[in-house]
């Protein structure tokens, strides 16, 4: 077993592992740590694949904003385990049955490619896989491409358009006028005769 | 001794090799970081007209040894009710990304002790992973205080990641690699044509995000000390707490090395080329490693200046500071600089 064997295995026993972990614990915080910590074995997994621009954009993007955000909200909430474990039994047919079907899809589409499951063979010493994605996605993929860009900015503004309203009660402050203030607005110097 | 190394098998050797080149890279870092606390406290001692520390050791130059004795000896309290596991994983989480990510960094032409290409996006990935450090220890410490300083810090850093982030980009499209030592080498050529000049604005948004990544005074509303005790790490005593501030020390040495890396040039040498052929001074006016460390003092001297100098920022104004001004900022940079390398604009993206 070469030593790049062994890194792949462990990484992959902790991606696994990690993964198992992510529906088992109870405590949600640690569950979404499990995830994090599956997304970043993952990433390794893909570095060995020598597809590091893809590796290090997943733990760039999913552990470090998406997975954040995630746990942000989580560690805000006040969970009760007891009632999340209640529904177990009621729901586990139905998971098995998605489980079974996942699982089979996979096993099929595995064996239907079994030819070509070995390992690729390393690329060439001058391969860069970060500048062959870029070539690829602005030549031959170009319009897909920019049409995906141009999907998510809609997606991102009419987010923003959903949350975004008037709110007449809060006390914001602009901090440029808040510079420009002068001493004649806020205070007015009375003259006036002593009344003894 | 030569008849030992080579009966070794070769992946070991590999194994060997990378771990030494990483105890080069570390033994000095860490040292950097335990004179750095030194410096900060001498500096900003003068700067406030004090002596600062001077009792341990000739003008005080030990002291930093004896600060760590003392976090040694400490006893590390666990809080009640707090989470056992995440509250110790926490502070080897905000240490591993800030010391992980030097692998990438080179110190001069050709000394790195990971040349990828991604290095960039490396480093830009893992300043990310380390606000994970902070919030954990925020939640595991089961304390008000903790918790609100980690809230604070996490949405700060997610807020500065993404100026910092298009700073990076616009720093990619001017050397058009994403491997900081062709990012270096796309620079040569004297003093204006580095980087600093034609991404000038990019340069103050990169420097200040960074300090605000790093929760550095004027940002550091993630410990304010004046509302919230100590914010994340208010729980943490004796070596649990020193690893928080060997991080967060760390992290500020990381954010000067790359700006000087990205903006500044490097190993490179401000003078012209013929001068490094001058005899004696010529190894000093030429490129080489000083030049990298002389500047990278400098920008760690300004995290230093910037504590002394300003007053904490008010909680809103940094979400302004992050979203309204430095985002649109980058994002017309962005746009000028894709005019400038369509044009080949002289010097720098031609």
């Amino acid at each position: 077993m070469s030593f790049t064997q062994f890194v792949f295995f462990v990484f992959a026993a902790v991606a696994v592992l990690s993964a198992a972990a992510v529906i088992t614990l109870r405590n949600p915080v640690h569950a979404v740590l499990s995830l994090v910590l599956t997304f970043f074995s993952t990433a390794a997994l893909w570095l060995l694949a020598e597809a590091e621009f893809l590796g290090i954009t997943l733990v760039l993007v999913y552990v470090g904003a998406v997975m954040v955000l995630f746990l942000f909200v989580v560690m805000m909430l006040d969970i009760n385990i007891a009632r999340m474990r209640e529904g177990f039994a009621r729901y586990l047919p139905f998971g098995l049955v998605v489980a079974l079907i996942m699982g089979a899809e996979l096993v099929l589409y595995v064996l239907s490619r079994a030819p070509d499951v070995a390992p690729p063979a390393p690329a060439a010493a001058g391969y860069s896989n970060t500048q062959a994605l870029g070539e690829a996605l602005y030549t031959q993929y170009l319009y897909p491409f920019e049409i995906a860009a141009a999907i998510l900015l809609v997606s991102i503004i009419a987010a923003i358009a959903l949350t975004l309203r008037r709110r007449p009660d809060t006390k914001y402050l602009n901090p440029a006028e808040q510079i420009r203030v002068r001493r004649a607005e806020r205070v007015r110097l009375v003259k006036m005769k002593s009344e003894s | 001794m030569m008849e030992l190394w080579t009966s070794l098998p070769e992946d070991l050797r590999t194994v060997v090799v990378i771990l030494l080149k990483i105890v080069v890279i570390l033994v000095p870092l860490m040292t950097a970081v335990a004179y750095t606390t030194f410096a900060e406290r001498k500096i900003i001692g003068y700067m406030q007209v004090r002596l600062g520390p001077n009792r341990v050791g000739p003008k005080g130059w030990l002291q930093p040894i004896a600060d760590a004795l003392k976090l040694l000896f400490k006893e590390v309290v666990v809080p009640t009710q707090s989470d056992r596991y995440l509250f110790f994983i926490a502070p080897v989480l905000s240490l591993g990304p800030s010391l992980a990510a030097w692998a990438v960094i080179p110190f001069n032409d050709g000394w790195v002790l990971a040349d990828v290409d991604a290095g960039l996006l490396y480093v830009l990935a893992l300043t990310s992973v380390g606000v994970y450090g902070v919030i954990i220890a925020g939640w595991a410490s089961n304390s008000k205080y903790a918790l609100l300083g980690a809230m604070r810090s996490a949405a700060q850093i997610v807020a500065y990641e993404i100026a910092m982030g298009f700073a990076l980009v616009c720093v990619l499209m001017a050397a058009g690699s994403l491997n900081l030592g062709d990012i270096v080498r796309g620079q040569t050529g004297g003093l204006l044509h580095w980087y600093w000049l034609p991404l000038l604005p990019i340069f103050g948004v990169y420097f200040i995000s960074g300090v605000a990544e790093t929760n550095r005074a004027p940002f550091d509303v993630a410990e304010g000390e004046s509302e919230i005790v100590a914010g994340f790490h208010v729980e943490y005593s004796g070596m649990a707490f020193a690893v928080f501030f060997l991080a967060e020390y760390a992290n500020m040495i990381l954010i000067s090395a790359l700006t000087a890396l990205m903006f500044w040039g490097g190993w490179l040498s401000p003078f012209p080329s013929a001068w490094a052929e001058w005899p004696v001074v010529g190894v000093v006016l030429g490129d080489g490693l000083h030049w990298f460390l002389l500047k990278t003092s400098f920008f760690l001297f300004c995290f230093l200046w910037f504590r002394a100098t300003f007053p904490r920022y008010r909680y809103d104004q940094i979400m302004r500071l992050g979203w309204k001004v430095f985002i649109p900022v980058t994002l017309v940079w962005i746009f000028l600089e894709g005019v400038a390398v369509a044009l080949k604009l002289e010097p720098w993206f031609a």
